[in-house]
Parts: structure tokens; sequence; C-alpha cells
């Protein structure tokens, strides 16, 4: 379970996030939600160390954040951000195996080995895994990122706009493998979506931010209902109910 | 299968360099007791010049995540000009710091590790560190004490300047044994010192965010390695001159010879071509230049038109 209390964080007097707290369930999905500019990626980053909060605390397993030995918190917690330009000539395999880092040191065991394979198959990876980086397609590089953490094997998985520059079909396909994560391993997934309706349909909590606080949270359930959206978006929302799920339209 | 293909690399590599070696040690021996060991002392000081300059544009490369960069945007170089440039202003071409290379050696050592302890002490103070803001403010101080140097090389005697202008161009042909002993000593230290960062290294060319990730303790590291960085290139540039351009030439020769990731390979690669090329380029000015021409101009030459080719093709890119 991760805990966030009362979190602040400001860059040069301007406040980004503000008092935020928020509950992350384990082996479930949980969204970010909010207007540009929430706050949501900060927050992110904030949760997964990458930077520093002014006040507050992040409890990880009930242990402050700042407690943690950063190799031993690479065993439990992952972070993929959204622009992954990385200028290497790197194969999709020799990307993946550096997600054994934390628990091999750059040696890679047989174990480790046998979890880049695992974690390549979890992606359909395999046809591709000796192709160079610089080759591939939006959709496959972003699946290679994601096979990366899967093979850090971590509870808790944070990614900031994994479906960021990805058609339908590629988005479609990374949000059912989140789901896989959260059902078939347990995984405690935590997503920041631009994507209201992919929230709906595959989450099962949401957090909506706004002006760096945290203004609700909930199920998904109780989240995608007019009101709550509107007070989020600032724009009225019509939801409706299709093939069981609640799918919001607001594009006229 | 990749690995072997590496290391065969390597292994040639290191072939050719040792035939250079043996090359410039052995041709045209007159006489063998005076050759030797004047010749022996210039290949050492050759072999830790081209190793440590290698090195440290390798990781600071991968530091900064820029393959175009080299260590000199943190001014040391400048600052080595500066210090040599002022010794003569001040104190005359025939100041005892100008003549006992001892002396000046030390002297330009420490000072260029004090000036980037307390540049890093400066930069890092503020919580929030930021390496590019350590660049631009070792960019800045850099520019800074160039124009200073400027500045007193205009005011100079003539005959004063040739002095100033003979340290401007990486040279071999004026080190002893006690300063590379020095230099072999504190290199090594350094070494020692270096190892247990290496492992972090591929996972720094991944970028900072990736780095933390993957559970590198981020800020410690770096740290460490910009210091381990810039006692080589203090000792490297006051035992030879500045020199640091040779580094960004092998590093990349190196990167698009072994087109990998793997600093292992990086590392050893660019040490044995900074090897080849300086112990071809000391052949050069030696055999065909006799000693018309300082080594630092070859390679700058060379450099400089290598450094284009990379900057069009990065603009095509």
């Amino acid at each position: 379970m991760i805990e966030v209390r009362d979190v602040s964080k400001s860059y040069n007097g301007r406040t980004v996030v503000d008092r935020a707290s928020v509950a992350l369930p384990k082996g479930k999905i949980t969204s970010f939600i909010g207007p540009n500019g929430a706050g949501k990626s900060t927050l992110l980053s904030i949760i997964s160390r990458l930077i520093g909060k002014d006040e507050g605390e992040v409890l990880i397993e009930g242990r402050e954040i700042s407690q943690w030995k950063t190799n031993e918190l690479a065993r439990k917690i992952s972070i993929l951000k959204q622009s992954n330009h990385i200028n290497l000539k790197l194969t999709v395999r020799e990307l993946v195996s550096f997600g054994r880092f934390p628990y091999s040191q750059g040696r890679l065991t047989k174990e480790d080995e046998a979890s880049v394979d695992e974690a390549i198959r979890y992606l359909n990876l395999e046809a591709i895994q000796h192709k160079h980086l610089d080759q591939l397609s939006g959709g496959q590089s972003q699946r290679a990122f994601i096979a990366m953490v899967v093979a850090q094997d971590t509870e808790y998985v944070l990614l900031d706009e994994p479906l960021n520059n990805l058609d339908m079909k590629h988005s479609v396909q990374i949000m059912q493998t989140l789901r896989r994560l959260a059902d078939e391993l347990g995984k405690t997934v935590v997503i920041v979506l631009h994507d209201i309706n992919f929230a709906s349909c595959y989450s099962d909590f949401i957090v909506a931010l706004k002006d760096g606080r945290v203004v609700r949270q909930g199920t998904a359930e109780a989240m995608i209902n007019p009101a709550v959206l509107e007070e989020v978006y600032e724009m009225a929302m019509d939801i409706r109910l299709i093939g069981g799920n609640k799918i919001c339209v607001y594009y006229t | 299968m990749v690995n072997r293909a590496a290391s065969w690399k390597i292994v040639s590599l290191a072939a050719l360099a040792l035939a250079l070696v043996a090359l410039f040690l052995f041709l045209h021996v007159g006489n063998w007791d005076y050759a030797i060991p004047r010749r022996s002392l210039k290949i050492a000081a050759l072999l830790l010049t081209g190793c440590a300059i290698a090195f440290s544009t390798a990781v600071f490369q991968t530091i900064t995540n820029n393959r175009i960069l080299t260590p000199s945007i943190l001014g040391l170089d400048s600052l080595f000009m500066l210090l040599q440039t002022g010794i003569v202003y001040f104190a005359g071409s025939g100041s005892v710091l100008v003549t006992n290379g001892n002396l000046n050696f030390v002297l330009s050592a420490v000072l260029m590790i004090l000036f980037s302890a307390v540049l890093y002490r400066f930069v890092f103070r503020r919580g929030q560190q930021n390496l590019y803001f350590l660049l631009l403010i070792g960019l800045v101080i850099g520019t800074m004490f160039q124009s200073f140097s400027t500045f007193m090389e205009v005011l100079i005697d003539p005959n004063e300047f040739q002095v100033v202008q003979g340290k401007m161009f990486a040279s071999f042909n004026n080190v002893n044994t006690q300063i590379v002993l020095i230099s072999a000593v504190v290199m090594l230290l350094v070494t020692a010192f270096f190892l247990r960062s290496a492992k972090y290294l591929d996972v720094l060319s991944l970028g900072r965010d990736h780095a933390v990730n993957l559970g590198v303790p981020y800020e410690s590291v770096v740290k460490r390695l910009l210091v381990i960085v810039s006692i080589l290139i203090s000792v490297s540039t006051a035992l030879v001159g500045p020199i640091t351009f040779l580094g960004l030439l092998v590093v990349n020769v190196a990167h698009a010879f072994f087109r990998t990731y793997r600093h292992r390979y990086l590392i050893a690669g660019s040490m044995l071509i900074a090897i080849v090329a300086l112990a071809g380029g000391q052949l050069l000015v030696e055999r065909v230049f006799i000693f018309s021409t300082p080594i630092s101009v070859i390679i700058n030459f060379v450099g400089g038109v290598y450094f284009l080719y990379l900057l069009l093709k990065e603009n095509r890119a």
C-alpha cells in the first residue's frame, strides 16, 4: 500500500502540488486524471522519488520513502515517464535486460534472463527483440519500455501517460496489458491518463487532481459521474452506458 | 555473439597500440642507453594522458548524456592557461615557477583540483542539483579565464609570449620521471576510487529518470564521477598541457567502431584508440615533421575535421 500524506511541491513560489493526500490500494489500477497542469505527473514523480517533495510524506508499505535504500526501492516500485528518448544503440532485449539491474547490478544470472524472456513474451515482443530501438514504431517502443518495467518485477508500477502519442489499437493493447498485470500478477498499477474513457473502462480507482490539489478520489464507478467530472474539468459531460462501460461524451 | 566481436576489436586495437608503442620505442635507436629511457618516459606520459583523457571524456559524456561535450567545458583547461600566463605576466619567464617543471606541475594540478572542488561545492550547495547549471557555470567561468589570459598575453613582451605559447599546446617533450610517477600514482588511486561506481555507468547512460528508477544512487554517483573526471583532467593537463579535444575524438570513434552501449568496451576501446592516436601522432611529429609542430596541432586538426563531420551527420539524422 502506498499512502501519500499532505504532500506539497512548489517551484520558485509556484505551487504545483498542494497538500495532496492519496491512498493507492494494492493489486488495483488507479488512474490520475485532471486537466493539464493539475500536477498529476509531478505527484507521480514524487511518489517514485524522481523528484523531491517540499512537505508531507510518502509511505510505501508504512515506511517513508526517504527511509528506503534506493536500490531496495527499485525492487518495490518502478516508474516509466512519458518521454523515453534514449540516444543509444540498444536492442529491445538489451533495454528489457536493464530492468533486472536492481537485482543483478549489471551481471545477469539465469533467473534474470528468464525474467527478461518472460517480460518479452508478456508484451509480445519476441519477434522484434533483437531490433534496435530506433527502428521501432511508437507503439512498439512503448511496449518495449513497459517490458523493461515488467522485467523489473516490482509490486508497484507507475506509468506517466503511457498512451501518449499512441493510436487506438495500441492504446487498447497497452491498457489490456496493464489490466493483466493487475489481475494476473497482482501488481498495483498507477497511471496518469488523459483519456477519461480509458480511465473509466480500465481502472478500479480514480484520483482527480486540479490546480495541484486532489479534488476527488474514489472507485471508478463513483468518479465517472457528471457532477464530479464537471467539477474537475469545468465542462459538461454526457455519460452513457455502452456495453456495460460508462462512456463520457464531450466532443461537441 | 556481440561480446565476441567486441572482444576481437579490443584485441586488434591493443595489438595496433602495442605495435605503435614498440615502433616509437625502437625505431632508429642510436644510443640505447640514452634513447630508451627518454623514449620510455615519453611513452609513459603518453599512455597516462591518453587513458586519463579517454576515460574521463567517456564518463563525462555518459553523465551528461551528450556525445559532443568534453570535460573542458568545466573550465579546467582555461584555468591552466590562465595560471601559466599569469606566472609569466607577474613573475616573468625566468621565474622558478616556469623553469622548474615539478613545481609548475604540482601547482597547476592542485589549483585545478581546488577549483573544481569549489565549483562543485558552490553548484551543489543548493539542494536542487542541476548538472546543466554546473556546465553553464563552468563554461562562463572558463570563458572569463580565457579572456583574462588573452588580456595578459597581449600586454607581455613578445619573447615572453613565446613561453606562454609553448604551454598552449600539449607536448610530450618536456616531461620528467618525477611528475610521471606522481601522475601515475594519482591516477591509480583515482581508478581504485572509481571501481565502486563502474557498474552504474551503463544504467546512467539511459538518463537520470531511468537510472533513479533502477536504483542508482544518482546524486552521489554523479558527484563521485565528476570528482574523478576533474582529478584526471587536472593531472593530465598539468602533465602535458591542454589536450581534452582528443577525448571527444577518441570516444566518438569508439562509439562508431564498437556500436555498443557497454562501457566495458567503450572505455577500454577509447583508451586504446587514444594511445594509437597519441603514439601515431607523436611518431609523425618526430619522424615526419621533425618536431616542427606540436602533437596537439595534429590532433586538433584531425579532430576538428571529424567534429565537423559529426555535426553534419547529426544535423542530417
